[in-house]
Formats: C-alpha cells, sequence, structure tokens
C-alpha cells in the first residue's frame, strides 16, 4: 500500500466536515437554548423590561417587576437542569438497551421514584427536598434493576424488546401502586397530585442547590460512558470482542441515569417524553456518535423543557399550565410518529 | 506486528443455560496460519469462536493466550491481540462506514486518550484494503450486502490484532464476493503473518484457503490436519452425513469435494458411489 493511497484515505476519514457541522448546530442550539430561557424569564402574567431583569440578577427586588424576574429565574433554572437531566437520561437509557424506544418513562424508573415519594409522604411523612431526592434515586434505581432482571431472564439476556415490555408492564404496575396509595388518602392526595404532575413553578434556589451533587455526579458519569455506548451500540459480541465490559458498562452508565431521573423527578415530578423525543430528534441532527449525541441531549432537552414551560404560562394566561402536561402534549405525537416510521423500516 | 502468539483451548466444555454444546475439546491454533472451521449447522462452531474470545466462559478447561487464561485477562489488552467478527453483528442505525470502521479502534484508546493519528492511519488503511475508502461517508445501512460485509472487515482491521476470528464472513454473499473476501484475508494472513480463524460453510472454499482444516461435528473436533490428508469421502460423510466424491482442483491442486445426490448422476451409482470417485460431475 502506497503512502499517498494512505494519507488520500486519511483525508476521507479525517475530512472533519461533519465535525463542522455538528459544532455548528451545537452553537445553534445552546443559543436557542439561551434565547428560551431569557424569554422565560421576561414572560409571564406580568411583562418586565430589560432593566428590571439586570437588576434582578443583581439581587434586588425593590419592585413587582423585579420580584416578578427574582421568582422567575430559578424556575428557569430549574427548567434548564431538569430538561437537561431528562434528555441526557434518555440518549443514555437508549444506548444502554441499545432500544430506541427506552426512555425514562417507559423503562419504569420514572414511575420507581414516584412510587418511592408517594411511599415516603405517605407513610413516613417525607417533606423535605432532601428527602425526595434520596428517595427518588433509591426508588429509580430498585425499579431500574427490577426491569433490567425481569428483562434478562430467558434466552438470550436482556433484549431491547423484552427490557422494553418489562419496564412497561412494571412501569403500569408501579402507576397502579401510586394511585391506590394516594386516593384514599385525603389528606395527602393534594401533595401528592401536584408534584406528580410535575412543574417548575415552585423552585426556590435551595432545592436547585440540594439537587445539585446528585445532577452533577449523573452527568459525569454519563457523559464518561459516551465512547463505551459506541461501542455497545454494535452488540454485545461486537463490544465485547472491542474490549468492552458489557454488563459493568451498562451498569455504570445506567447508574448514571438513575441518578439524573431521580433527581429530576424528586423536584419536578414524573416528566414524561422528554427523554425519548430529544435523543430522536438530536440523532436526527449529529448522527449516532454518543460524544456527541449525550451533551447534544442535554441541551435540547433544557431548551424543551424551558419552552414546555413558557408555553403552560403564555396558553392560560394568567394562571399557568405544568410543563409535565405541555411536554406530554408535544412527545406524545412524536412518539407515535417514531414507532410508526421504525414499524415500517424495520420490522 | 507478526509476533507469533499461541492460542490453545484444552479441555473445553461450554454451554448455554443447561445445555452443554462443546465438551472436554481441544484445539491449537496454528500461529501465523489460516486455520478454517467446517461442520454441520449447530455443531458449535460459533460456540466454539465464543468462547475462545471471552464472550462465554467455560464451564470447565480454560482457553489460554500466550501462556495466559483468556478470561482472566484485562478486556482490552485481550482486545489488542485477537479480535472477533461475529456471524451477524448489528450496526446502529444511520451510522456511516467511517464511524463504524473507527469503533474499531476502541482497544487502542483510553478513557481520557483522544483519536490519535496512529487511529486514523490504521483506519485508513482498513478502508483501503477493503476497497471501502470510497464509501467513507455513506451510512452503512444503504451498502449492498457484499459492500457492507467488507466495511465489517474493515472493521476488524482496524483493530489491528494479531489474531482475528471470523464467523461465517462470506455468508449472504454472491460467489465473486465470497472469493474477495477470502483473498482479502489471505493477503492480510501473508502480509502481515496474522492468525486467521475461518468458520466457512463452502467446504471447497473452505479447503482451497486452509492451511489448516478443522471438521467439526456434535461439539467436537472431528478432524483436523491440512486439507489435503483430512478431506477424505470418509470424513464428509461422517461430518455432514453426505457421500462425496472428492477429486483434485485443476485450478488450485487442492482437494474438491463433489457431492453425491440422489438424482442428476452419470452412472446411476447411488449413495454407495461415495468409495471412488464417480466419474465426471454432469456438466450442465
Ligand atoms: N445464545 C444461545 N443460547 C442458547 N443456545 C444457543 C445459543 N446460541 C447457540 N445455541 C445452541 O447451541 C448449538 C450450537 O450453536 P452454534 O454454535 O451457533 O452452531 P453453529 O455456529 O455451528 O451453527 C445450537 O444447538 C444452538 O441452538
Ligand atoms: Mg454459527
Amino acid at each position: 500500500m502506497t503512502r499517498a493511497a494512505t494519507e488520500n484515505a486519511r483525508g476521507v476519514v479525517v475530512g472533519r466536515r461533519p465535525a463542522r457541522v455538528r459544532l455548528l448546530w451545537f452553537g445553534i442550539a445552546v443559543a436557542v437554548v439561551a434565547l428560551l430561557a431569557f424569554a422565560s424569564v421576561v414572560i409571564g402574567s406580568r411583562d418586565v423590561s430589560i432593566a428590571d431583569v439586570v437588576a434582578a440578577i443583581g439581587g434586588s427586588v425593590d419592585n413587582t417587576s423585579e420580584a416578578a424576574v427574582a421568582k422567575r429565574l430559578p424556575r428557569t433554572v430549574l427548567a434548564l437542569v431538569v430538561g437537561l437531566a431528562l434528555g441526557l437520561a434518555g440518549a443514555v437509557m437508549q444506548g444502554v438497551t441499545r432500544n430506541p424506544l427506552a426512555d425514562p418513562g417507559i423503562l419504569g424508573v420514572n414511575m420507581g421514584a414516584s412510587l418511592a415519594i408517594v411511599v415516603g409522604i405517605a407513610w413516613f411523612g417525607l417533606s423535605t427536598a432532601t428527602g425526595y431526592l434520596w428517595v427518588a434515586t433509591v426508588g429509580a434505581g430498585v425499579a431500574a434493576v427490577f426491569v433490567y432482571a425481569i428483562g434478562s431472564l430467558g434466552r438470550g439476556g436482556a433484549t431491547p424488546l423484552k427490557l422494553a415490555l418489562a419496564g412497561a408492564a412494571t412501569s403500569a404496575a408501579l402507576a397502579s401502586f401510586v394511585t391506590a396509595i394516594s386516593l384514599p388518602r385525603g389528606d395527602i392526595s393534594g401533595t401528592v397530585r401536584s408534584w406528580l404532575i410535575g412543574g417548575v413553578g415552585g423552585a426556590g434556589w435551595t432545592s436547585i442547590g440540594q439537587m445539585a451533587p446528585f445532577l452533577a455526579v449523573g452527568v459525569l458519569v454519563s457523559l464518561l460512558s459516551a465512547r463505551r455506548l459506541n461501542s455497545l451500540a454494535l452488540g454485545d459480541e461486537l463490544a465485547t470482542g472491542l474490549g468492552e465490559r458489557v454488563a459493568v458498562t451498562r451498569a455504570v452508565a445506567a447508574l448514571g441515569a438513575v441518578l439524573l431521573c431521580g433527581a429530576a423527578t424528586a423536584i419536578a415530578g414524573p416528566i414524561a417524553f422528554v427523554g425519548l423525543v430529544v435523543p430522536h430528534a438530536c440523532r436526527l441532527l449529529v448522527g449516532v456518535d454518543h460524544r456527541w449525541l449525550l451533551p447534544f441531549s442535554g441541551v435540547v432537552g433544557a431548551g424543551l423543557v424551558v419552552a414546555s414551560d413558557v408555553l403552560g404560562r403564555i396558553v392560560a394566561r394568567p394562571g399557568e399550565v405544568d410543563v409535565g402536561i405541555i411536554t406530554a402534549i408535544l412527545g406524545a405525537p412524536v412518539f407515535i410518529a417514531i414507532v410508526r416510521r421504525r414499524k415500517v423500516s424495520s420490522l | 506486528m507478526t509476533t507469533a502468539h499461541a492460542l490453545t483451548a484444552t479441555d473445553l466444555t461450554v454451554g448455554y443455560g443447561d445445555t452443554t454444546i462443546i465438551s472436554d475439546l481441544d484445539l491449537d491454533l496454528v500461529a501465523g496460519a489460516i486455520t478454517v472451521i467446517v461442520g454441520p449447522n449447530a455443531c458449535g462452531k460459533s460456540t466454539l469462536l465464543r468462547s475462545m474470545s471471552r464472550l462465554l466462559p467455560p464451564r470447565s478447561g480454560q482457553v489460554v493466550l500466550d501462556g495466559r487464561s483468556i478470561h482472566g485477562m484485562p478486556a482490552k489488552e485481550l482486545a489488542r491481540t485477537l479480535g472477533l467478527l461475529p456471524q451477524s453483528p448489528i450496526a446502529p442505525e444511520g451510522i456511516t462506514v467511517a464511524d463504524l470502521v473507527g469503533r474499531g479502534r476502541h482497544p487502542h484508546q483510553g478513557m481520557f486518550t483522544r483519536w490519535s493519528r496512529a487511529d486514523d492511519v490504521a483506519v485508513a488503511e482498513a478502508l483501503i484494503a477493503t476497497d471501502t475508502a470510497d464509501l467513507a461517508d455513506r451510512a452503512v445501512d444503504e451498502l449492498s450486502g457484499g459492500q457492507r460485509q467488507r466495511v465489517w472487515i474493515a472493521m476488524a482491521l482496524a483493530q489491528d490484532t494479531d489474531i482475528l476470528l471470523l464467523d461465517e464472513p462470506t455468508t449472504f454473499l454472491d460467489v465473486s464476493h465470497q472469493v474477495e473476501v477470502l483473498d482479502l484475508l489471505t493477503d492480510l494472513n501473508r502480509r502481515r503473518g496474522t492468525t486467521i480463524v475461518i468458520v466457512l460453510h463452502d467446504l471447497n472454499l473452505a479447503v482451497r484457503y486452509a492451511d489448516h482444516l478443522v471438521a467439526m461435528r456434535d461439539g467436537e473436533v472431528y478432524a483436523s490436519g491440512s486439507p489435503e490428508t483430512i478431506l477424505t469421502p470418509e470424513l464428509i460423510e461422517s461430518v455432514f452425513g453426505i457421500s462425496a466424491a472428492v477429486i483434485t482442483d485443476p485450478t488450485s491442486g487442492k482437494p474438491l469435494m463433489l457431492p453425491i445426490g440422489r438424482h442428476h448422476m452419470v452412472d446411476r451409482g447411488g449413495p454407495d458411489a461415495a468409495d471412488g470417485p464417480a466419474g465426471h460431475p454432469a456438466s450442465d
């Protein structure tokens, strides 16, 4: 093989066009999210001026406009981090299970967190944000392990289809437990219901601060799994042949996703479809390389939740619709579209 | 790159769940040679390759690479010496050829090391060797079966291992692509001294390309050795359960197997004709 030929092929391989396209999309996504975040601070039942925003960011709450902004700031930040957590967790779970329909909701992880929290509220007087966080994370983890164990039973191990079925069944069962526990309890049903619908309206800096360490670890673990997820995507046999310890990789990456989902669910309630829809959209833009897909899904997830929150405040002015309802309305059609498209192309 | 590695299986017993597929198998791979494994469907060829590459832990016995059990070696270290192309690998939807081939470099990269020039060169060489450089930017799922198979082989080449196990790499390919793939692997063996193990279905291609032939039956090595010495009508009869004549292939000088069925025989020899060459094949 001649040197020139090798250099030519190197040119083909390192022709950085795809990388530049991805970088461009990434820049656009970040800019759009920044705009949405700004809109989220400005838009509300009371219109505010830029001067009010600047003053409020500086800590001033001297007039009602500034006070409104001061309330919208943590709400915006919470929407951003919850969206980031769910978008990233969805991308990781789709990678771990090699299942395009995997999502914290579908795999039962969010419902595990929810049931744990509802049990905590009903019988253990759970009421602090820190308590919610730990309980939700444990619940999410237990549900993930349970679903994975059920999905691994029988021949061929944890195939994508078996995992999805196990997750859907578990999710349905957990959801009915949640109803069974909270329905007869008039004393807690209000608390449970408002938390279950999911929202970022009640955000405060303290709860954001308490969820930060969970998120930080979750983001770090997830992003560090990116290249390993690339190997997993080739199937267990090939991944093992490439020197990947598939069980360890799955467990570590899933832990990252569980931390992200647990934290997001504890503070904002179960928010549906973000983890499913966002990675799909991102794959169309930046491709299947997890080193790009994971950060991109985080950014786009943040944008989607902020946008949903803003939309929820606009459509029901002067009231508001909770963000979980908006994401469900936006996400369900996309979900159906994905299922239909895959049926045509690969089933 | 031409270091000879010794890969051996001793007393190997493997299976799935409660069923044992392979029991007490011994196999010594000839370093620097092309070994071809043949045998009827479900006799355990894929299972053997899986257990020789750490995918399946042995029930008893062991697989040893250069004096160390492969199941005790660090996974990535093993993957830099021993590569496996499974029977039906999965390409993620929408992945490009260059990206897929690049994933073969995984064992050469640490958690924090970035893509290096050596990675670029290995991928480029693999693309050229398999004649897939022109496809680099195409999506793998848009390719024809033959192109796709060459891309998978390119990925295995990019892994740059001294031992390469390939499970039925020519299935689904037409005859010209089958020969092309086997020629490519032979080039690799001759140029780099790579030890190659191939599971093949076509007995005649197996014989032609093998330096060393292994015939399996019911999870056992029934016979092994140079194709010239072991390919006999008796072996074919007992391994594949079909009568056959063996003549000398005029193009390669190697043995050539001619199956004897119940129809289209020149001299109505019937199944018993296996003992002697049954004249000429009916040409059509
Ligand atoms: N993952 C598996 N789980 C259970 N049994 C399996 C599995 N893979 C293969 N087998 C069984 O092991 C036997 C040998 O299979 P295999 O090694 O794939 O044969 P070959 O490659 O020679 O056709 C077959 O009977 C097959 O049904
Ligand atoms: Mg096989």
